[in-house]
This record gives C-alpha cells, sequence and structure tokens, in this order.
C-alpha cells in the first residue's frame, strides 16, 4: 500500500496508515526524496502514529531518508512513535540518531515552524 | 463408613447415619452453652491468647464464634461460618491478633467441647465412640474453615497494601505546562524499573510533556542493569520528542553509569532537583524571577 504524500506550504507530510512491506517503504523514500525537490520543500514529517512494530529495516530507512532529504534542503522529523515501540527501539539500540522526533503532527509543525523562522538570522 | 461418606461430601457435614448423632450433639451443646462457653473464655485467659483484646471483648466474640460453631455443626453448611470467620478476622488484624492464637483458640474450643462430650458419655464408650466420630471431622473442618479464613483476609490485606505501594511508588507529576518531574524514591528493582518506564512514556503522551525531569535523590545505588534500563528510558523518551533531565545522581549511581560505558552525550544530568527545574525551564522558555525584584528594577 503506497503511502500518501501530503503537500502543506513548504512541508511534506507522508502519514503511514498501516504496517508498510519492505518495498513501500524504498518506495515512500524514493517519492519523497523526488517530492523534496519539485515542490523546493523545507521540511519533511513522517507520521508513524498508526504503527506498532518499528524494524530495523524500517528505523534505518527512515533515517537514511532524514539524511538523504537534508542533503536537498530539507529537515525531517519523525513525530507520533508509541511508547511502547519507543521502549522497543532503544532496548534494540535502533535510536534514530541525527533525527528529531516529537511528539505527534502538530508538535512536527511546531518545530519546523520554529526552525524556518530562526534560519533567516543565521 | 462414615468417615467415607464425610470425605465423599465435603460441604455436606453429616450423613444420614450421623445425622441423628449430630443432632443430639448440638442439643446437647445448646443446653449446656452458658457453662461451657465460660469454660472457653477461661481456658483462652489460662492460655494468654488474645492479649490484644479486653475480657469483655474475648466474651462477646466467644459467645459468636461458640454459636456460629454449633450452628455450623447442627446444618452442616460452612458459609455462615466462613462469611463469620472473615468478618472476625476483619476486625482484628489491625488490632495485632496472630494466626497462631486464631487457630489456638479454635482448637480450644474443640477440646473444650470434646471433653464436654467425654463427661456426658464416659459410661457407654461404644455411644462415646459414634458420637466422637461425627462430631471429630465436623470439627476439623471448622477449625480449618476458621484457619483459612483468617490467612486469606490477612493475605487479601496484604495484596491491597502491595498495590498502593506499587501505585504511590512512581507518580508522574505535572510541574508546569508540558514539564514532568518523576522523583524516584527507594531500591529500584527490575519491575519496578519496568512500571516506571511506562508510566513516564505514557506520562509523556497524555501530558504533552516536552521535557521531563527524573530525580533519583533519594536512591542510594542501582545495578548495572537498572541503570542500563533507565538509559534505555532517557533514549525512550527522547523518541517520545521529549528530553530527560536527570538529576540528583549519587556518587555510586555516577560511578555505576560511568563503569557500564553510558554515551554522557545522551544524557542531560543536572546535580540537583532545582537546577534541574530550572534547566528545564529554560529549554521550555519560562522564566522565573521574584516580584519584588522587577518592581524595584
Amino acid at each position: 500500500m503506497p503511502v500518501p504524500i501530503l503537500k502543506q506550504g513548504q512541508t511534506l507530510i507522508a502519514s503511514i496508515q498501516a504496517a508498510l512491506t519492505d518495498t513501500d517503504l524504498l518506495e515512500l523514500r524514493d517519492a519523497l526524496l523526488e517530492q523534496v525537490g519539485r515542490y523546493r520543500s523545507r521540511g519533511v514529517i513522517v507520521d508513524v502514529t498508526a504503527l506498532d512494530v518499528m524494524d530495523s529495516f524500517s528505523t534505518r530507512t527512515l533515517r537514511d531518508v532524514a539524511h538523504m532529504t537534508r542533503l536537498r534542503g530539507a529537515q525531517t522529523i519523525i513525530v507520533g512513535i508509541q511508547p511502547e515501540v519507543a521502549f522497543a527501539m532503544a532496548q534494540f539500540g535502533l535510536t534514530l540518531e541525527g533525527v528529531p522526533t516529537k511528539l505527534d503532527l502538530e508538535e512536527g509543525l511546531t518545530f519546523l515552524a520554529e526552525s524556518a523562522e530562526q534560519q533567516p538570522d543565521e | 463408613m462414615v468417615k467415607m461418606s464425610n470425605q465423599a461430601a465435603p460441604a455436606q457435614i453429616a450423613s444420614d447415619a450421623t445425622s441423628v448423632l449430630l443432632s443430639e450433639l448440638v442439643a446437647h451443646l445448646r443446653q449446656n452453652r452458658t457453662l461451657l462457653r465460660e469454660e472457653w473464655v477461661r481456658r483462652i485467659t489460662d492460655a494468654e491468647q488474645l492479649t490484644a483484646m479486653t475480657e469483655e471483648e474475648i466474651f462477646a466474640e466467644a459467645t459468636s464464634v461458640y454459636d456460629s460453631y454449633v450452628e455450623a455443626l447442627e446444618t452442616g453448611t460452612l458459609e455462615a461460618l466462613q462469611a463469620y470467620a472473615r468478618n472476625l478476622s476483619e476486625r482484628i488484624i489491625p488490632r495485632g491478633v496472630e494466626t497462631d492464637e486464631v487457630v489456638g483458640i479454635v482448637l480450644l474450643l474443640r477440646d473444650v467441647l470434646a471433653r464436654s462430650l467425654f463427661a456426658k458419655y464416659h459410661v457407654d464408650f461404644k455411644v462415646l465412640d459414634r458420637i466422637l466420630d461425627a462430631y471429630e471431622p465436623a470439627a476439623n473442618r471448622i477449625a480449618i474453615t476458621v484457619a483459612v479464613g483468617f490467612v486469606q483476609e490477612r493475605e487479601r490485606v496484604i495484596r491491597e497494601q502491595q498495590e498502593a505501594i506499587r501505585e504511590l511508588s512512581t507518580p508522574v507529576l505535572q510541574v508546569r505546562e508540558r514539564l514532568l518531574i518523576l522523583p524516584i524514591i527507594g531500591l529500584i528493582d527490575p519491575h519496578r524499573a519496568r512500571q516506571l518506564t511506562e508510566q513516564l512514556l505514557h506520562g509523556i503522551r497524555a501530558n504533552r510533556a516536552k521535557v521531563v525531569v527524573i530525580d533519583i535523590t533519594g536512591v542510594a545505588a542501582m545495578d548495572a542493569n537498572v541503570a542500563n534500563h533507565l538509559v534505555l528510558t532517557v533514549e525512550a523518551a527522547r523518541l517520545l520528542g521529549a528530553t530527560v533531565i536527570v538529576t540528583g545522581l549519587s556518587p555510586e549511581i555516577a560511578q555505576t553509569l560511568v563503569k557500564i560505558g553510558v554515551d554522557l552525550g545522551k544524557m542531560n544530568t543536572v546535580g540537583d532537583l532545582q537546577g534541574g527545574i530550572e534547566e528545564a525551564e529554560r529549554l521550555l522558555g519560562f522564566k522565573v524571577f521574584p516580584i519584588r525584584e522587577t518592581k524595584t528594577a
């Protein structure tokens, strides 16, 4: 099942609705990387609220997406990780290092808006 | 034969053969109620049982127990006695009455009644034998019921208290909007560590917390496993989008954390709770200052 990607201003929102196969994940990666360039997006939010399992492949792929989109000028953040999933990920050492994580979509949008405000000053 | 039928139907004390004997027995016990009850109370006092209770209380309870006891012998059902035993336990456990005392007084009553049966039937040994055959299994079952009732009540109280302690042991408190504190006091075993993590992570979601201060001033030491668990909790909280500040690390815990090789870049620690809350306020953009100073400034 492909993941819908919504465009909201300068932000792309990918809302994962159900468990993804490895192929789905790779397609999501490619689609995000392509659309970041096409819409000149500054931020990407991946919402994983619906996922009750995050394995090493999906964690690594999402981290890769974050690093790749940064190279193309957009910051990626992951939102909506469930408490149980978070602890399981910590136990297996899947900690998404270098990728900001936020509580939910709202928090993610606020975070991106704040960092967009700060950037022109720097 | 009589004994076998008794064992085959545990809820029913009397079989047909013994029921006649039992009703004779009950009539005897009813007749001598005052005398036997006084004898029982005297023996309780002599044996220095139930020292936590006054003589009047013992006498009042003894009356109720005696009546329930005879009733259980008569009807053969233990439900009423069971309920009474539970009720009695509820009243006397908080006063420090011990299990051996409760079992002791029930056995004393059994002995007092058996003695009176001896006295009544000692002329005819065969009748006495049959009476005792009817009496003993019933009396033993009553003694067991009372003892079990007492122990069960005790266990129920213990379970309730354990539950209460468990709930009290890990409060997650909101001190400012989006700031939680989690004061931990006492020993952390693996079970408590797990529970702590669960409460914290769900607390973060429920309160939409951005910063959490975990204060472990009240924890003297922790083993490597629990320390590791703490580090994982901090990591998991970050995945939920919350920053964790750990405060009040004792020298021993600091040593443990360094020995297990914690990546200090991932752990945000501040010396004491006050410092932790100040740091959290800074992260959240709060500023706290005394009212008077602003007036003069």
